[in-house]
């Protein structure tokens, strides 16, 4: 964490003047299992990244080419709706030590 | 206060996903919570500039833990019942300021959120106030069916017999008493131009909802179901399936009131029993026992009863 | 500051002209006016000419708001009228125009008060510079439509700026003056502005109106520090704030209280130089040589002026403080003010209960004043809580507090702490 700012830094009223700031934070951490994408499988249909409530399914070209991990929490909303099951979820610990990252 | 004829462009994913997160990731909702899913649904379809408020509860304390934000608009919370005064008080400013010269109409468009909590209940006067003097705004309320934020307890979106915390199931009351208010109907007697039900598993049909609520030059309504798996009590990954027996029970059946015209805007093929909806979470488990067969029975009733309503309303029997 | 307002409202103006107006020093034009205090109050709303008014009905406040819609329906202003359902409504969107950076103004009393009590808070800590006049009316229960302190009293610690009015003048002067103190960079406060229920907000007085172009110079344009409808740069405001930053934000609006009393006086300054209105953070009448002085907010003070002149004429030297400001609290200037005196009354129309001796809120600040400013002085203070719910107060039951006065100040003993003045057995 940053260092805590003094009264006299902070603008007033309480106002946050850094949008989408949240970013910083690693709500990863609370994962539990992690998504897997088999990407043979993937017919890009995107409803992965429609229905993720952490914005954490990389969409490029309208391609889905992964997970962002930093704020993936885990909730397998995306395994559990994939129409051609291309995403497993597996445990995070065990995926973690397999060093699959990203 | 006509309604500006709008025919919802073809929305694709493809082109959504070029669009940037008006609300980002590190929010601290729980995972597989819908409301973020909500938020993001009816922020994208609007094109415009939007400005959003919003009541205290879940939303707002997941979403701006000071210092920092998960809003990329410009985000106000005042209180927990007066999201929809708030949002009459910059509406207001919004126009005064335009009328003076003073700042340039850029067609933002206005956005209040509140839980079924600060809708329902506590902030129903401001909202009714709101809709009443015809402010320019989109109100949406995501609908849990219970107060989350405080640690589920019971709202007057609490269907029948649900346990939640101030209605817990025990030995002598079942759950929570009594039928669920219907507010979207509430709203719809505003006469309002625009009122809505929708839920996000159909994105589809809720984006485009909210494109039509975002062209009326007066003040829309949208009920937006809102699963809460901490809540109600099923696995996270359950969420959108969840949303999805809902309507296919029409437990939550999607319509819209446009300029008093109702419209069912899905029809299930196949009406499920209501039991396939409250068989998966937790929340109604104790109806299944023994006793307590009644309560599905008259919740089917009452299901039965608004479905047919609806249907007499929107002309289709 | 002391000395200079020695007349009461209405006698007090040495050149007017014959056909009712008169041209000040700068050339600007004034009228007077049969106003009562809150056609007073919606006439200055006229000319100040807010962006946005959100205001709900409440006996005796109903005739500003009123007066003010018909402003607008004849298109005379150019706010934006939003006549919402309540009173937490009122606040709850003024401060959503605050926060979309229009100037806002409001109107309310008693009840409406308390209603829109948790959103008086949330607008003082956004630092949202709205203006409302308080008709100061009783707090239920039981219900009552008059007269006392207690609805502003209660919101003393709300973190708002708190001006009293003598007179309908006295309002519409505050009024003008509240908008330029609220939006002071160093401030960013809310200011409410009060006068008395029904004693002078029906009551009709030649009030001395100026020039409209005049008062939208003095009350200048508006600029926003932040705005919710700044879409390039979105803000997020009223977020969720835990024990690691709520303090310093606070911390923060005590900071811009500290700023208060020099923005005050420096607004009063001006106004006075374009006016020739001087206003201070009090008034001192027939004070700098009295034995005795009462302390009275309001309307209150206007009927203690007249006392002070019967005394005197009896050669009692009787002296008058009335604070204007309450929030910020100038103790060090009011102590200062009494010093020289030998008994001191505190003129209460609240109370705070269960507090010391169950006395009123102005005696507290003024005992916990002389404590910390007094340099040791004693000079016997006692407080006399009257007027609760609109009960009159007349020349004969101020004249009797005198009497009171110049007993204890004559080594008497000092009776009661607080006295009830008025309240029957």
């Amino acid at each position: 964490m940053p260092r805590a700012k003094g009264w006299r830094e902070l603008p007033i009223g309480g106002i946050i003047d850094e949008p989408g700031s949240a970013r910083e934070l690693e709500t990863g951490a609370w994962r539990a299992f992690r998504p897997v994408v088999d990407q043979e499988k993937c017919i890009n249909c995107l409803q992965c990244w429609m229905f993720c409530p952490d914005m954490s399914v990389r969409v490029e070209d309208s391609k889905m080419v992964g997970f962002d991990l930093y704020h993936c929490k885990g909730c397998g909303i995306c395994a559990s709706i994939c129409p051609v099951d291309a995403i497993t979820m597996v445990v995070e610990t065990e995926a973690a030590k397999e060093g699959e990252v990203k | 206060m006509a309604t500006q004829t709008s025919t919802p462009t073809r929305l694709t994913l493809r082109d959504l996903s070029k669009k940037s997160d008006r609300l980002t990731s590190g929010h601290r909702m729980c995972p597989g919570c819908a409301a973020p899913l909500v938020v993001k649904q009816v922020l994208m379809a609007i094109d415009e500039p939007v400005v959003v408020t919003c009541a205290t509860g879940c939303l707002e304390v997941a979403t701006t833990i000071f210092p920092q934000t998960a809003w990329n608009v410009p985000f106000i919370h005042n209180a927990f019942e007066n999201s929809a005064s708030t949002a009459s008080g910059i509406e207001a400013a919004y126009r005064s300021l335009v009328r003076q010269g003073k700042i340039e109409d850029n067609n933002t468009r206005f956005v209040a959120f509140g839980g079924d909590g600060g809708t329902y209940d506590i902030g129903l006067q401001a909202l009714s106030g709101a809709m009443e003097r015809g402010h320019r705004m989109l109100y949406v309320c995501y609908d849990n069916n219970a107060y989350m934020n405080t640690g589920i307890q019971r709202s007057s979106a609490t269907p029948l017999g649900a346990n939640t915390t101030t209605s817990p199931a025990g030995k002598v009351v079942p759950g929570k008493r009594g039928m669920r208010k219907d507010l979207t109907a509430i709203m719809a007697a505003h006469n309002i131009p625009y009122v809505a039900q929708a839920s996000p598993h159909n994105w589809r049909d809720l984006m485009q909802k909210v494109r039509k609520a975002t062209a009326v030059d007066g003040p829309a309504f949208m009920n937006v179901l809102s699963s809460c798996n901490r809540g109600w009590r099923h696995d996270a990954d359950e969420t959108i399936e969840m949303q999805r027996l809902a309507v296919d029970t029409c437990m939550w059946p999607l319509y819209e009131v446009e300029d008093g015209e109702w419209r069912v805007t899905y029809k299930p093929k196949e009406k499920l029993p209501v039991t396939e909806y409250l068989k998966p979470q937790g929340r109604f488990r104790h109806l299944f026992q023994p006793g307590n067969q009644h309560l599905i029975d008259e919740l089917q009733q009452e299901v039965d009863t608004r479905w047919e309503r609806l249907l007499k309303l929107a002309g289709e029997s | 500051m002391r000395h200079l307002r020695q007349h009461l409202p209405g006698r007090r103006y040495h050149h007017g002209g014959g056909d009712g107006s008169r041209q000040g020093r700068r050339g600007q034009v004034s009228d007077f006016k049969a106003l009562d205090g809150n056609q007073a109050v919606a006439e200055a709303m006229r000319q100040i000419n807010p962006d946005v008014v959100a205001a709900y009905p409440i006996t005796p406040q109903t005739e500003a708001v009123q007066v003010f819609s018909q402003f607008v329906a004849d298109g005379e202003v150019d706010t934006e009228f939003v006549t919402v359902e309540s009173e937490h409504s009122a606040m709850s969107a003024c401060v959503g125009a605050g926060a979309a950076g229009a100037r806002v103004m409001t109107c309310t009393s008693s009840a409406g008060l308390a209603f829109m009590w948790e959103i008086t808070y949330i607008a003082a800590s956004m630092r949202l510079p709205i203006v409302m006049m308080v008709a100061n009316r009783a707090l239920s229960g039981p219900i009552n439509i008059h007269c006392d302190h207690s609805d502003s009293m209660g919101a003393r610690d709300n973190g708002w700026v708190q001006l009293f009015s003598e007179s309908p003048e006295e309002a519409y002067d505050n009024m003008i003056q509240a908008v330029r103190i609220a939006e002071h960079p160093d401030l960013m406060l809310p200011v409410m502005v009060m006068q008395d229920g029904f004693i002078t907000s029906h009551a009709m007085e030649r009030v001395e109106v100026f020039d409209d172009q005049a008062v939208r110079d003095f009350v200048g344009t508006y600029t926003p520090r932040y705005s919710v409808l700044d879409v390039e740069n979105p803000l997020t405001f009223g977020p969720l704030d835990f024990y690691v930053y709520y303090f310093e934000h606070k911390r923060q609006q005590v900071e811009a209280f500290s700023h208060a009393k020099d923005v005050i006086l420096e607004v009063a300054a001006d106004f006075n130089r374009r006016f020739n209105r001087n206003y201070g953070l009090m008034e001192a009448y027939r004070l700098d040589d009295a034995d005795v002085a009462l302390v009275a907010l309001s309307s209150t003070a206007g009927t203690a002026k007249v006392v002070v002149d019967e005394l005197r004429g009896q050669g009692v030297k009787a002296g008058l403080l009335k604070p204007r400001v309450f929030r910020p609290f100038p103790a060090e200037e009011m102590v200062e003010a009494l010093s020289h005196v030998k008994a001191v009354a505190v003129m209460d129309r609240s109370i705070s209960f269960g507090s010391m001796a169950n006395a009123g809120p102005l005696f507290l600040e003024m005992a916990a004043a002389f404590y910390v400013n007094g340099n040791g002085s004693k000079v016997p203070m006692v407080d006399y809580v009257y007027g609760l719910g609109g009960r009159d107060i007349g020349p004969s039951e101020i004249e009797s507090v005198y009497m009171d006065l110049l007993r204890i100040a004559d080594g008497g003993e000092v009776p009661n702490l607080v006295t009830y003045l008025g309240v029957r057995e």
